[in-house]
């Protein structure tokens, strides 16, 4: 029946009182979709590093790939906030989980259906939508991490078609991918987007092994050997790095909600135990040195909540910054990790099991905190803002 | 085929109960609501109804007796899929106002599901009453409903097995679980299907309330455990005889 899992959110401000009966929908919905499917696995998929696949399509059938998509193409056109909640409520039950959809939405579906022609939008979107399909996005190259501009994978007009060359690293979803955004140079080093279909002859993409962090999810690489692309996979739209900026804005908008979702699992888990477990004749949540690790804990939890809660309005209106969607990443990821680290402690011994949660989510925040802008480079992006000062070189 | 689900709005079943001071009144603040279990399960078994009986259902209506605050667990119903909703606006009081007030807006239908009861007050009252004061026939502890060439064709729940019956509409089918595997979880396009969708307001009808609530208590706080060693046999059997009294 409903509410089977014990979890209780933490809202020390009320914060529920600024979301609308909707968004609660969309929260209890995913929240019982995570506890059903996700949770009794995840400890398990995580330790055999499995990518559990047969989610792919119950995240199509919930509708958490591309909500802010609009209906014609295959979205539920929700707003901003919601999709925060629901990649909220993705990442309570793992990241790798929430990176798989991430990317499908907001580094796959999103460009398609900012920059892409009619057709594209149509033969792609509505099947990403439902998980027919799933994608991946090709920035980051083995030589050119923070500093995509650099990149040197490329492509050739050839007439009737484009002939691409290079190799992307660090792709989710790489090996499964149908679709991948690549974003490469043109003959006038002009960055664009080419949709690069499985299949097409000269690319692969080979999975990358021995991950120690989001290990429930697949990461990989591609690699284009005189990849022939039809002239009609470019996308129209993007030119220049603001087109993979842009989606990188999304999707870190969503990593920022993202990352309370582990905080406040990591939290309710530590929480629940300290109440329970006794030392010295009392729980161990009676204890000042506890308290103070709570106590810090839902501070900061409730700071992120208010965090990203204006910065969904604000994105709602269509005024959310670069700059300060790259602020509210930082500052998440690393009160999700460094909440992770804490009430690992609170457990003892019994946090470093897989009976808990805090190790896998605290594994996998390691690489939530590299990926899609650095940490310190999110910093570089504030100390541009707001001193109008470049420091990444 | 006209269905109707009746849908009770209750404290989330994870929710810690509190009452009033004076333990008249349940205290509901900071409470988070929910479908009553019993009634999502009905739901989920008529979108399934609609699905698979090719045309048969034509029309999935949920309704409630609650105020606006309400609304919310009626939106989800309809996010899972019903086509309209009802809310009959007052405030729920005991079983026989509550039947009274849906009498009014439950005409028409062929085939109505009630839970079994409601997770909150376990009343287990209205689905009978409402079915007796709209003179339709009602068939309870119901696990399975299949509508066959317009026939309704129920699986009850008997001591030590199951009972097959088939009933002429319109009925009233009072379930239990098993009547559908889980409740079906509202997808997102379902919830933006939602807004658009009717959801009617009718005045409460004039009716005599019969029983009032005195007091609540709550179950007793759990006691500390005992603990008995491997050579405390016989302590252990004093202990469940005199002070448990299990044996």
């Amino acid at each position: 029946m409903t509410s089977i899992n014990k979890f209780t959110a933490p809202d020390h401000y009320l914060v529920d009182d600024l979301l609308t009966e909707e968004h609660k929908i969309v929260r209890a919905a995913v929240r019982e979709w995570v506890n059903r499917s996700v949770k009794p696995f995840i400890e398990d998929n995580f330790e055999k590093a499995i990518f559990p696949k047969t989610l792919i399509k119950e995240l199509g059938e919930i509708g958490a790939f591309g909500p802010f998509i609009p209906v014609e193409f295959g979205g539920a056109g929700m707003d901003y906030i919601s999709y925060g909640i629901i990649m909220q409520e993705l990442e309570r039950g793992d990241s790798g989980l929430r990176s798989m959809a991430s990317v499908q939405t907001s580094l796959v579906m999103y460009p398609i259906f900012s920059f892409g022609t009619e057709e594209q939008k149509r033969r792609f979107l509505p099947k990403l939508a439902t998980g027919e399909m799933v994608g991946c996005f090709g920035l980051t190259e083995p030589n050119h991490g923070s500093d995509p501009g650099s990149m040197i994978t490329r492509f050739k007009d050839m007439g009737d078609h484009y002939l691409l060359n290079g190799a992307k690293m660090w792709i989710t979803n790489s090996s499964i991918a149908n679709v991948a955004v690549v974003w490469a140079k043109d003959e006038n080093d002009v960055i664009r987007g080419l949709l690069v279909e499985k299949g097409m002859q000269g690319f692969t993409a080979p999975e990358t092994h021995g991950k120690w962090s989001l290990r429930a999810s697949i990461t990989g690489e591609l690699v284009f050997d005189n990849v022939k692309v039809p002239k009609e996979n470019l996308l129209p739209g993007a030119k220049g790095l603001r087109g993979p900026l842009s989606c990188l804005s999304s999707a870190r908008y969503g990593i920022a909600w993202g990352v309370i979702g582990a905080a406040m699992d990591c939290y309710d888990a530590a929480m629940r135990y300290a109440l329970e477990r006794k030392q010295f004749g009392k729980p161990i949540a009676a204890f000042q040195l506890q308290q103070k690790k709570f106590a810090e804990a839902i501070t900061e939890i409730t700071k992120a909540q208010l965090l990203v809660w204006r910065l969904g309005v604000l994105r709602n209106e269509g005024r959310a910054t670069p700059a300060q969607i790259s602020m509210a990443k930082r500052n998440n990821v690393e009160m999700a990790l460094h909440i992770a680290r804490e009430m690992r402690q609170v457990l003892g011994a019994m946090g470093i099991t897989s009976d808990f949660p805090m190790m896998r989510h605290m594994m996998n925040l390691e690489s939530v905190i590299t990926y899609e802008g650095t940490h310190d480079v999110h910093l570089l992006i504030t100390g541009h803002e707001i001193t109008g000062l470049q420091a990444y070189k | 085929m006209k269905l109707l689900v009746l849908i009770g709005n209750v404290p989330d079943t994870t929710t810690k109960i509190k009452f009033n001071a004076d333990r008249t009144a349940f205290d509901a603040s900071g409470v988070q609501w929910i479908i009553n279990p019993w009634d999502e399960l009905a739901l989920t078994r008529a979108m399934e109804l609609k699905e698979t009986t090719g045309g048969a259902v034509e029309t999935i209506t949920v309704a409630n007796v609650g105020r606006q605050e309400t609304e919310a667990t009626l939106r989800k119903a309809l996010a899972i899929g019903a086509d309209k909703a009802i809310r009959v606006d007052a405030d729920v009081r005991d079983a026989f106002y509550v039947a009274n007030q849906l009498a009014q807006v439950c005409k028409g239908y062929d085939l109505i599901f009630a839970g079994i009861e409601a997770s909150d007050y376990n009343g287990a009252a209205v689905g009978g009453m409402l079915a007796e004061l709209l003179g339709i026939q009602s068939v309870s502890a119901v696990s399975s409903v299949q509508i066959e060439g317009g026939k309704l064709h129920l699986i009850r729940e008997i001591d030590g097995g199951s009972q097959s019956v088939s009933v002429a509409t319109p009925a009233m089918a009072i379930v239990q679980k098993g009547i559908a595997k889980e409740p079906r979880i509202p997808a997102m396009r379902g919830i933006m299907m939602a807004r658009s969708k009717p959801l009617e307001v009718v005045q409460p009808v004039d009716t005599e309330i019969r029983v009032s609530f005195e007091s609540f208590e709550l179950p007793p706080a759990k006691a500390a455990c005992k603990k008995f060693s491997e050579e405390q046999g016989k302590e252990l059997m004093h202990a469940l005889r005199e002070e448990a009294k299990v044996l």
